[in-house]
């Protein structure tokens, strides 16, 4: 009965619309002719022109969210810090803060009115294109929102990493410089390795930086490209970029499974034992340490901070220009206070909703697994790990239509935003409880089965309680995640129904760039608070739930 | 024999293609404690498992009393079971942990409140109610884990190795506390164990099982005297191992002489046993340690090998002396030293030799052909002595 319905759920909103996708990629051309759509768009000079441009951006990006999270895991691991907490909180901002911020942030800082490179005589020369809107500029922006990614892999692994290896170097007397390139890397490369394709999945996915600094600079990539075909075109481009998210989704999932071989046929099993405890200071490496971090996630965020309260684009910087005119100007629009309550309500009901279907489907999935199951529980893996920009078209394929029996279409409403997100951001729940309910010893549930539960007591009061802790977490970083949310609502919005992320953009792209600055400061601020909030009360979850936590 | 309580009938239990229990076939009398004994992956835990209604039997019945319950959920079969880990949940606290079948059972509060009481002063949990788990000691934890499988008032306790948590001083405790509430309550009980001490101390019975089947049961005493199968004796702590040539004549076994042993004859017992080689087996602490150039040949009855000694160790109460026999090494008991290198006669007396057909593939080339030293052996006891 509970499998049904979980069948049912997962079948509305993630089966069918990557079905309807599927089904609309690989229509007949004009001509007749078989899969004849698909050929022609692939064949289209925008088409390659899109595709190079994400290659080309992803795989520099890449390289630049490698060398930046693994030199920063390697320093915050093997390095003791006075300043880990904070340094460990501001290399993972990046995270927290939405890529149209993110990009927003840089284009402040680096363009001809930079508040922050103007006075000291750094910015480019007035009326010159802002750098960043350019090949180079998308990936170093998307390398630094990706870099987390990395690190937190890098830095797993070595957490993981047993001390004892490293003394039983020590005591051979293997030189420091050996142990590192003789142990701990090839250990830790599998992880470096993973963290990469990772980073490459989120690359070709990300909207919001190529939207913001592509599109002005015309660099058309695979998300732009069908972003500004639907916006043109309407539902009759849907063939054309049904292709495109087709091929983006296929990148992705080419990059999962490289990662998966990579963490299953390189990763060494390591014994358990107690991790490093690093106890070298290195003072002078600790300050360069702090600088780059700062310049990486918190200057760019002054730059957008000193923008928003300058009451006009140009105008210089000083205790007499300052005002909070720009704040007050977005709070006293109704739009802008629209998407706040929308965006609120969407991400607070998202969260509840996934975490109300996660915790039976976690139940079923670890203490009664079926083939079923399996299916399912890869299948709601999906819509996370592809772009959003699929995700968000097959919404609009499954759903344009009204729906049968009712005779009303949700596009348009906030119900397929409501789907969408419910799709898109299961696994961020789902996969903490599924841990915690895998680290919990199954007899707790035998036991209570022995005494006479029934099923549904069971998952209330001895399995809730366990994965309780893990649920709140993935609740919490979906509130996060979801209040920001841009790609997927870019394609599903409709007027009333505006989402902070969507405002944004909107105020960048008619030239308002102060006011863009000030709700994407004022979003960035909610959740930032949202998260120190936790940190603070978060006392009571159990260590290792916070994402961003020591 | 009291009347079947708890009747295993031909039980087997696959897990895909790996048969776990082959034909399983055990009765329990009402109030007996019959121990599980078996090294791990022997199957034990999957029989108790399979008791409790936690696996289903490819084949077979298991019933209590008069009911089949082969099918039915493990909450309606009238058992309790302590897991290994104990199983407590953590979010609850002792009385709630102890009370909670009753809850399910809809029983009155006052009702809970009183039977959760009573188990906690039969347990010695009295003022620890409002504790959750995580606040108790291993034993305190380990007795409330007996509290509630007590409580819902089983017909049948089922114990899944519930000491092997615990440090083992108080396991030493912890087994007469358990057995002497068992007694008390007159409850039936099935302990899973791999020790074999713990089996010994505890049980009325003691089954062991080896690779799904039931190698032998029987009283303690019984199993740990007449180990009916090498694997047996070996479990039971015969660990000392020979191949010697001999075979059965009439009412006596009789061992042919070897290059480190002399020809000895020792009572059948109705033992089964065909010609050929021998399997003896014999505990350190059965066998007793001589000088050889002291005496001649001991005179005593049993068998009689002739060794050196290798190494010599105190492991507390007697010595413990590695003796070189012919090829092969024995660990023998005695309560003074030897010094290494000395030659020794081991003997060792008819009751403690444990005498099994030798597997094919564990008789060593160097033997000679049984027919002969079996013709050999009948000319010795021949000749006039």
């Amino acid at each position: 009965m509970l499998v049904s319905f979980l069948v049912v759920y997962v079948a509305l909103t993630t089966l069918w619309p990557l079905a309807r996708l599927f089904a609309h990629a690989l229509q007949p051309g004009e001509d007749g002719t078989h899969l004849g759509l698909m050929l022609t768009t692939l064949a289209s000079r925008s088409t390659l022109r899109a595709l190079s441009g994400t290659l080309q951006t992803s795989v520099l990006s890449v390289l630049i969210s490698t060398l930046l999270g693994v030199a920063l895991a390697f320093a915050v691991s093997l390095l003791k810090l006075r300043t880990r907490p904070a340094l460990t909180f501001l290399i993972l901002m990046p995270l927290i803060v939405p890529s149209q911020t993110m990009a927003l942030a840089w284009i402040e800082l680096l363009g001809a009115q930079s508040p922050i490179l103007k006075p000291l005589g750094l910015a480019p020369p007035p009326g010159a294109t802002n750098p960043l809107y350019s090949t180079g500029g998308i990936a170093l922006v998307m390398g630094i929102e990706h870099m987390p990614l990395v690190f937190i892999a890098v830095r797993a692994a070595l957490r993981a990493l047993p001390a004892d290896l490293v003394e039983a170097a020590r005591i051979l007397g293997i030189p420091a410089s050996r142990i590192g390139r003789g142990i701990v890397l090839p250990i830790v490369m599998p992880s470096v390795l993973a963290g990469s394709l990772i980073a490459f999945t989120a690359a070709i996915g990300n909207f919001g930086v190529p939207a913001l600094l592509g599109i002005p600079g015309r660099i058309p990539v695979l998300t732009t490209q069908i972003y500004q075909r639907l916006n043109g075109f309407g539902p009759a481009a849907s063939g054309q970029v049904a292709t495109l998210a087709l091929l983006l989704a296929l990148m992705a999932a080419l990059a999962i499974v490289s990662r998966n071989l990579v963490t299953k046929r390189f990763a060494v099993p390591l014994p358990a034992g107690a991790p490093f405890v690093p106890r070298r200071r290195a003072p002078a490496v600790e300050v360069l340490l702090c600088l780059v971090v700062i310049a990486l996630s918190l200057v760019p965020l002054a730059a957008l901070a000193m923008t928003a309260l300058l009451p006009a684009v140009g105008v210089p910087f000083g205790a007499d220009t300052v005002s909070l005119d720009q704040f007050r100007g977005v709070l006293d629009n109704d739009a802008v206070r629209r998407a706040f309550a929308n965006s609120l309500l969407l991400a607070c009901v998202t969260a509840l909703l996934c975490g109300l279907v996660s915790i039976p489907f976690a139940f079923l999935c670890i203490r009664r697994p079926n083939p079923v199951l399996k299916v399912l529980d890869t299948a709601i893996e999906v819509p996370w790990v592809v772009p959003g920009t699929v995700v968000a078209l097959g919404m609009i394929l499954a759903f344009l239509k009204p729906l049968p029996l009712i005779g009303v279409s949700i596009y348009g409403t906030m119900t397929i935003l409501v789907i969408a997100y419910l799709a898109r951001f299961l696994p961020l729940v789902l996969r903490p409880i599924a841990a915690a309910a895998q680290s919990a010893d199954p007899a707790l549930d035998e036991a209570a089965r022995v005494a006479g539960a029934g099923l549904a007591r069971r998952i209330l009061s001895i399995f809730f309680p366990g994965v309780l802790p893990a649920a709140v977490a993935g609740a919490i970083v979906i509130v996060m995640t979801a209040l920001n949310e841009l790609t997927v609502s870019s394609l599903l919005w409709s007027s009333g129904n505006e989402t902070i992320g969507v405002m944004i953009f909107a105020l960048q792209y008619e030239g308002n760039s102060t006011a863009a600055a000030a709700v994407a400061l004022l979003s960035t601020f909610l959740v930032t608070a949202l998260a120190v909030i936790v940190t603070a009360t978060g006392g009571w979850l159990p260590k290792g739930t916070l994402p961003w936590g020591e | 024999m009291p009347e079947k309580f708890l009747q295993i009938d031909n039980i087997s239990v696959s897990y895909g293609a790996n048969r776990i229990l082959d034909g399983i076939d055990l009765h329990i009398a009402e109030g007996e404690f019959i121990a599980l004994l078996g090294s791990s992956g022997c199957g034990k835990t999957t029989l108790l498992r399979t008791i409790a209604g936690f696996a289903q039997p490819a084949a077979g019945a298991i019933r209590v009393g008069s009911r089949d319950v082969t099918t039915l959920p493990p909450d309606r079969r009238g058992m309790a079971l302590v897991f290994q880990s104990y199983a407590l949940w953590p979010h609850m606290t002792v009385a709630q942990n102890i009370g909670y079948g009753l809850k399910l059972r809809r029983r009155s509060a006052a009702d809970i409140a009183g039977t959760v009481a009573e188990m906690e002063r039969l347990l010695g949990l009295t003022g620890l109610s409002a504790r959750k788990p995580a606040e108790l000691s291993g034993g305190q934890r380990q007795r409330v884990a007996l509290g509630r499988a007590l409580a819902i008032n089983p017909e049948i306790l089922l114990l899944d190795e519930p000491m092997s948590n615990l440090d083992a001083r108080i396991r030493l405790q912890v087994r007469h506390e358990i057995r002497a509430l068992q007694q008390k309550l007159g409850i039936t009980t099935v302990h899973v164990t791999h020790d074999r001490e713990e089996a010994m101390v505890m049980a009325d019975r003691i089954v062991i099982l080896n690779a799904g089947r039931i190698a032998q049961e029987g009283r303690p005493e019984a199993v740990y005297n007449r180990p009916q199968t090498a694997f047996v004796a070996a479990f039971m702590g015969a660990e000392n191992k020979l191949i010697l040539p001999g075979g059965i004549d009439g009412d006596i076994i009789a061992i042919a002489a070897g290059a480190s042993n002399a020809a000895c004859r020792v009572p059948r017992g109705g033992r089964m046993l065909s010609t050929g080689h021998l399997e003896a087996r014999f505990r350190a602490e059965a066998a007793t340690l001589e000088e050889r150039s002291l005496a001649g040949v001991p005179n005593g009855e049993g068998l009689v090998l002739a060794g050196d000694i290798v190494d010599v160790s105190y492991p507390g109460g007697l010595w413990r002396h590695t003796v070189r026999v012919g090829s092969e090494m024995i660990q023998v008991d005695a309560p003074r030293a030897c010094a290494p290198g000395t030659a020794v006669h081991v003997t060792i007396a008819p009751d403690n030799l444990f005498l099994f057909d030798a597997p094919a593939g564990t008789i060593p080339a160097a033997l000679p052909h049984p027919a002969t030293v079996l013709n050999e052996a009948r000319v010795l006891e021949a000749s006039p002595n």
